[in-house]
């Protein structure tokens, strides 16, 4: 079959590979109708995560049809159209049993404080993700969830990751009705997040980036006032400015270790690697939220450490909300979303391409090329 | 040094004022985490069927027992492979377990390159790196790169090539 490989830094190709086999009883073969790029999987492009070995094919947000399922799979039939949620979960470890879908404790022998990932570097589990034309789905009988009929397969896809991952960035922002909540980053799942403050009775939505393009999407879709960060000398000063100077109600960090913003951070997190990515969003977040205010990370950080103000954490009596998002847990109510309308998961797709070209996908998505805010894959034609 | 070792040696209802403060809502976990399911403690949990280990797994040190199911792309290989063993020796909350993986990253990219050229293939790396896409929708950069790149191995040449007849013209003096 053909599949992504990663071969170093900056460096994906499409290369014939075995196709996969069941392992387990609970296992299935999933054959791949769609599989997005992440900004997640940009901090593996960019050799930022430990553990990420050449020959891997990464990949975690990905639709497809059953080819085959293991013994012990009940639910699902060859044939079945199934969208497979990022997490790998067993659903009856101590950690899946309270919802916790994305901290499976039987999912991931190289780590404790990470679950199991399609795709996601051996520091996730060692899977091969599903960019590629055929995926090995472990826990088939727990995770994927059938498309409901009359579901586009673009909004399908999206529902693996990025909707519930900015619904969870809201969430956990504890927003209350009136609430003035700043986004930083407006990828998709920034993009996302704010659309989903709204949802939670947000008052104002704010959201900061760089990128023109994106910031002006944001300014339409979710709807929010946008601002270049480009154009803003000192980002506390700025959103005290915007909120009578107290702060923030809610800060939410959907930027994760790629930030960029401070030369210094970029330098000690990227370049150099003392810490775990470049913590300025996170600086900037609780600099900029009110005192007892609330901080959400989705963006992922590495392992290692950060720098951030933890004095201020402490004298504003911050609340630190953070984690993978537990997709399977809100899928429920986010399929009604996009049934009744309230959430428009496809129109974040900007490019769609055959597995062929996934080279310049992640060229065009990690640099921000021909106003790319989502590329999908279509590794079994259709593009 | 003072320690204590047995979990059971203080009996909460023993203690003085125990749960007089106790508040159900004091949550901040809530509504991703649901603890009334927290029962059980510790690893009591009905395990799923234990996938077979056919490839060579790492482990981290902080789990008491393999997960059941793992993944089996790209099992330790070569030297990366070395390096990530020894990595594995200590804990995820050392640095050096994760620094020492990151240098296998790097080692191990090497080896790609290596596997690729004793298979008989010249890795296309600009291709790889998707400089279509770049020549395609950011052409100015890229050729502004290319030029630079170009200048400063020019100039790097020609800066080599006097010094080398300096060299030589002195050496012809003695
Ligand atoms: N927790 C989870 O479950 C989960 C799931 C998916 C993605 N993520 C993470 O969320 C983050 C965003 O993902 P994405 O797909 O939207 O990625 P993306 O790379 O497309 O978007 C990130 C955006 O942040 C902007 N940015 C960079 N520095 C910034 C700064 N200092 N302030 C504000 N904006 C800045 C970039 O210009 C870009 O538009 C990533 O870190 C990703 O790994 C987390
Ligand atoms: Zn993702
Ligand atoms: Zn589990």
């Amino acid at each position: 079959m053909l599949a992504a490989d990663y071969r170093g830094p900056y460096r994906v190709r499409a290369e014939r590979k075995p196709e996969p086999a069941i392992h387990h009883p609970r296992d299935a073969i999933v054959r791949v109708t769609r599989s997005c790029i992440c900004g997640s999987d940009l901090h593996l492009y960019h050799g930022l995560v430990p553990d990420t070995r050449v020959g891997m094919t990464f990949g975690h947000e990905f639709c497809g049809i059953v080819e085959e399922v293991g013994a012990e799979v009940g639910n699902l039939s060859p044939g079945d159209h199934v969208l497979v949620p990022f997490n790998i979960a067993c659903g009856q470890c101590h950690f899946c049993k309270q919802g916790l879908f994305g901290n499976c404790h039987e999912a991931n022998p190289e780590a404790t404080a990470v679950g199991g990932i399609y795709g996601y570097s051996h520091t996730a589990g060692g899977y091969d993700g599903g960019q590629a034309q055929y995926a090995r789905v472990p826990y088939a009988d727990f995770g994927p969830t059938l498309i409901p009929d009359g579901m586009d397969l673009d909004d399908a896809v999206l529902l693996t990751d990025i909707v519930p991952t900015g619904y969870q960035a809201a969430e956990m922002g504890g927003i209350q009705k009136g609430d003035t909540v700043v986004v930083f980053g407006a990828g998709p799942v920034g993009i996302m997040a704010a659309r989903c403050a709204w949802l939670f009775g947000a008052g104002r939505v704010l959201v900061i980036d760089h990128v023109d393009y994106r910031l002006e999407f944001a300014s339409r879709y979710c709807p929010a006032e946008v601002y270049n960060f480009a154009a803003i000398d000192d980002m506390a000063l700025f959103i005290k400015k915007q909120t009578d100077s107290l702060g923030a109600d809610v800060c939410i960090d959907a930027v994760g270790g790629d930030a960029a913003g401070s030369m210094l951070r970029t330098l000690l997190g990227k370049k150099l690697k003392l810490e775990a990515g470049s913590a300025i969003t996170l600086h900037w977040a609780i600099n900029s939220v009110k005192k007892g205010g609330i901080v959400s990370i989705v963006g992922v950080y590495g392992p290692t450490g950060n720098l951030i103000p933890m004095g201020n954490v402490v004298n504003k009596g911050i609340t630190i909300r953070a984690n993978q998002a537990s997709v399977k847990r809100l899928l429920p109510r986010l399929i009604e979303h996009v049934q009744a309308g309230r959430i428009d998961p496809k129109a974040l797709i900007t490019h769609r391409l055959p597995l062929e070209e996934v080279s310049d996908a992640y060229r065009l998505f990690s640099a921000k090329l021909d106003a790319c805010i989502k590329p999908v894959l279509y590794p079994n034609g259709g593009a | 040094m003072v320690s204590k070792s047995s979990r059971q040696a203080i009996d909460p209802a023993t203690v003085n004022g125990w749960g007089v403060d106790a508040d159900s809502r004091n949550d901040p976990t809530y509504p991703y985490r649901d603890r009334a399911a927290d029962q059980a403690k510790g690893m009591a949990w009905e395990r799923p069927p234990l996938q077979p280990e056919d490839v060579e797994v790492l482990r981290s040190l902080e789990h008491n027992r393999r997960p059941a199911v793992f993944g089996v792309s790209v099992p330790p290989s070569g030297v990366s492979g070395m390096i990530r063993r020894a990595a594995f020796t200590y804990s995820e909350s050392d640095w050096r377990h994760w620094l020492m993986l990151l240098g296998a990253d790097r080692v191990n990219m090497l080896e790609g390159i290596l596997a690729d050229l004793i298979g008989g293939r010249v890795p296309n790396i600009p291709a790889e790196m998707g400089v279509r896409a770049e020549w395609q929708h950011n052409r100015d950069s890229l050729v502004r790169k290319a030029a630079i790149a170009a200048t400063v191995s020019t100039v790097a040449i020609v800066l080599l090539r006097r010094r080398a007849a300096g060299r030589e013209r002195r050496a012809g003096r003695l």
